[in-house]
């Protein structure tokens, strides 16, 4: 049925016909016609942020602890250039999202009018695809295309460029209309050859090793992958974002491999005779020096872009398709069996190189309060965090017990996005507990969200392991440049919990082991957000350690 | 894959793209984040109404030439690429020459062109200009005989290409690429649904 609507009014009745509920962003000059009518459409829960780059982180996390597209409000000119980090973030690691910016009026476009920018411009290479409509008729069948190209095939953040005077002008929005791409294809079942060439690999195999990356998480097949693991016995290597793909404490659980992971991962990687890597991208941080990455195996890559296929790893088998369809035609042709000889020995691997050494200590160190959080919540939590040392002692030391639990920066390496992509988890999923590790650098490059924590009454709780460092760049000065420290001490550091009690919101300090568990059962039972600050030891190097660009040869297990 | 003299590879992409504003700065932007280096580009109106036709002849090594197509083809508004560098296809460039011509060397540079089937398109009272189509070492070599008279100007476009109708070798002046049995690289593929939705 065609409806005549203002370009405002298509905008808010196509964002609730794709099931949008929540939308996260900062109102400008530019955007105000879509604000002037979003409360005719209460469907729509509007969660103001403080800076867009939170608004796009916080629809970032929404969308990946959910698995729908996360959505983003930002004006003209500077609001939009400030979602561009948030954009980059999501498009590094494939998360559905679609931004919606204000744009000058048409007639000024190309004026160099107040709060222009080329939006469509500048964001180009981190959208997988933008828009910017100049036609109010166009806006409805913009919106589901952009629904449609940010969830399906590799997921990815679109953006929507919409002059203000496009929001007033009238049009006409068929809800029912249909999309027409012809440039764009959605990988589904695989080709059987590809499958079948891929299930003689793994039938013939006698050391596999499953590299489980973020298409898992994506494609949401953690029920498949576990049954296929356990159908041939294979060891499952979790990428940093393939983290919580599969239980931690599932005896085929090996770990995450490369630059920081586990050295038992690498060394099982290393050895295996074939890989298996089900949508992981094969990242430099897992695979060092490619000519020296894990040369004694032959290599399947399953993955639902084919350009991914042979972009840095040579692999024997490629199979292009969506990784839950491939499970489905790869499970029954995988022959039940077991690995005794190859499991025993990454038993083995794992006894040898533990790689989980917590430092022992007097003082309070980042490890202990990761392992403190993950014994009392059992594992039970959603972890959202910055990027730097914080994050691997996170990633190494949680237990995670949930499927899709685990929200971080991966590919991006985003610092800030601890503090709203909690605030996106949280609001996706009100009824569990959400723990957002900080560092004390990322946490003040986004900390002015508390005010968004406040006002929605969200119960997040932020742990900044706070080294009054920036604590990677203290460990890399030391390492790399001669211990030659430049800028990587914070002496200008806030009292979090008085910052905290500040916003209104409990502030909590510890600096002994000894407080450890009482502060997170604190925290955990009071009903609203809490900041706990975590004052830790200044200089803690992190390891394992493979240094960028290097193999498993020149691994750094511990020095102490 | 044709190597190219200082070592690096070269691909020939056919590419139909959706004819909007942008679509060209999308590829170009792909092209140089990527470290694909362009070596010639064609853009036209297609036969299919709101489509266009890109020939790209791309240079680099050849693990990164070979990714462009499939990087091309993540591209919404890119509806078709095929990377034909190993298919059988026929390809032409054109060139406008105009070369100083007076009276005295007119009846020469006219019989150059005669030989060379080329088009006298324009002539002047000092100079003439002339059209030639065909494969680059043709073009390369009347430029370079046509030189001694003095070049004002020559101006080329990139290469268009086009997949053999059929398989049948015909005759060929140094155009005919490859054989297409001898073509190795196919993009991955994946059965799915496309188009519309």
């Amino acid at each position: 049925m065609l409806k005549h609507l203002t370009g405002s009014e298509i905008v808010c009745e196509a964002l609730i016909k794709e099931g949008v509920s929540v939308v996260f962003g900062i109102p400008g000059g530019a955007i105000l016609p879509l604000y002037g009518v979003l409360s005719k459409y209460p469907a729509l829960r509007h969660i103001l942020t403080r800076h867009e780059q939170g608004a796009a982180h916080a629809a970032d996390g929404y969308a990946r602890s959910t698995g729908t597209v996360g959505v983003a409000f930002a004006t003209s000119g500077p609001g939009a250039t400030n979602l561009v980090t948030g954009l980059a973030t999501a498009m590094m690691d494939s998360v559905p999202m679609v931004a919606i910016t204000g744009q000058v009026g048409r007639a000024a476009i190309g004026t160099d009018a107040f709060q222009e920018a080329d939006i469509t411009g500048a964001t180009m290479p981190v959208t997988k695809h933008n828009y910017l409509v100049m036609r109010a008729d166009d806006l409805g069948r913009t919106v589901h295309e952009a629904f449609h190209i940010a969830r399906t095939g590799r997921p990815g953040p679109v953006l929507i460029d919409i002059p203000k005077d496009v929001f007033i002008e009238m049009g006409e929005y068929d809800p029912d209309e249909s999309i027409d791409l012809p440039g764009y294809s959605v990988p589904g079942m695989a080709d059987e050859a590809q499958i079948d060439a891929a299930a003689a690999l793994i039938n013939q195999a006698e050391r596999p090793v499953i590299l489980a990356g973020h298409g898992v998480v994506l494609s949401r097949s953690f029920d498949e992958l576990r049954e296929l693991a356990e159908k041939a016995q294979i060891p499952v290597v979790t990428t940093l974002l393939g983290i919580s793909s599969f239980p931690e404490d599932h005896v085929l659980s090996t770990g995450f491999p490369g630059m920081h992971g586990m050295a038992y991962a690498s060394l099982a990687i290393d050895q295996a005779d074939l890989i298996i890597n089900f949508g992981s991208r094969f990242d430099d941080r897992i695979v060092g020096d490619a000519q020296r990455f894990s040369t004694g195996s032959k290599k399947i890559h399953v993955d639902i872009d084919p350009a991914e296929i042979n972009k840095t790893i040579h692999v024997e088998a490629p199979v292009v398709g969506n990784i839950k369809d491939v499970f489905g035609q790869l499970l029954p042709k995988v022959k039940k069996t077991t690995h005794v000889e190859w499991l025993q020995h990454v038993e083995h691997l794992k006894a040898e190189h533990p790689s989980l050494r917590i430092p022992e200590s007097d003082r309070l160190m980042g490890q202990h309060v990761v392992k403190a959080l993950s014994d009392v919540t059992k594992g039970d939590a959603i972890i959202t965090t910055g990027v730097g040392q914080h994050q691997m002692w996170a990633a190494q030391h949680y237990q995670f017990k949930n499927a899709n639990s685990w929200l971080s920066s991966g590919g991006a390496g985003t610092m800030g996005y601890e503090v709203p992509s909690a605030i996106g988890a949280q609001v996706g999923n009100p009824d569990k507990l959400v723990w957002s590790i900080c560092g004390d650098g990322g946490f003040q490059m986004t900390m002015m969200e508390l005010a968004t924590v406040v006002e929605n009454q969200l119960p997040i709780k932020y742990a900044i392991l706070n080294n009054n460092h920036l604590g990677m760049i203290t460990q890399w000065q030391s390492f790399f440049y001669d211990g030659d420290y430049q800028a990587e001490t914070y002496t200008g550091n806030p009292d979090f919990v008085k910052l905290a009690e500040a916003y209104g919101i409990k502030g909590i300090r510890v600096t002994s082991q000894d407080e450890l568990e009482s502060a997170i059962r604190e925290a955990n039972a009071h009903e609203g957000p809490v900041v706990v600050d975590f004052v830790i030891e200044k200089v803690d190097d992190l390891y394992p350690m493979i240094p960028v660009g290097q193999s498993i040869e020149e691994l750094i297990e511990d020095p102490n | 894959m044709a190597e190219t003299a200082n070592g690096t590879f070269q691909r020939t992409i056919a590419a139909l793209v959706q004819d909007r504003p942008g679509v060209l700065a999308r590829i170009a932007g792909l092209f140089r984040r990527r470290g694909f280096n362009i070596a010639s580009l064609a853009v036209g109106r297609s036969e299919r109404s709101g489509l266009s036709r890109m020939t790209f002849v791309v240079e680099g090594p050849e693990e990164v030439v070979r990714q462009v197509a499939a990087q091309l083809d993540r591209l919404i508004d890119v509806v078709e690429v095929h990377d034909i560098t190993e298919q059988n296809i026929v390809w032409r460039e054109l060139a406008l020459i105009k070369v100083r011509a007076n009276a005295g060397k007119r009846g020469e540079i006219l019989e150059l062109a005669n030989i060379f089937r080329v088009n006298v398109i324009d002539i002047g009272v000092e100079s003439l200009t002339m059209e030639i189509s065909g494969g680059r070492q043709k073009i390369d070599s009347l430029i370079e005989l046509l030189r001694k008279f003095g070049l004002e100007e020559v101006i080329r476009t990139g290469r268009v290409a086009t997949l053999r109708g059929t398989l049948v070798e015909g005759e060929d002046d140094g155009l005919f690429q490859s054989d297409a049995s001898k073509s190795t690289y196919t993009l991955p593929t994946a059965t799915g649904e496309s188009g519309s939705v």
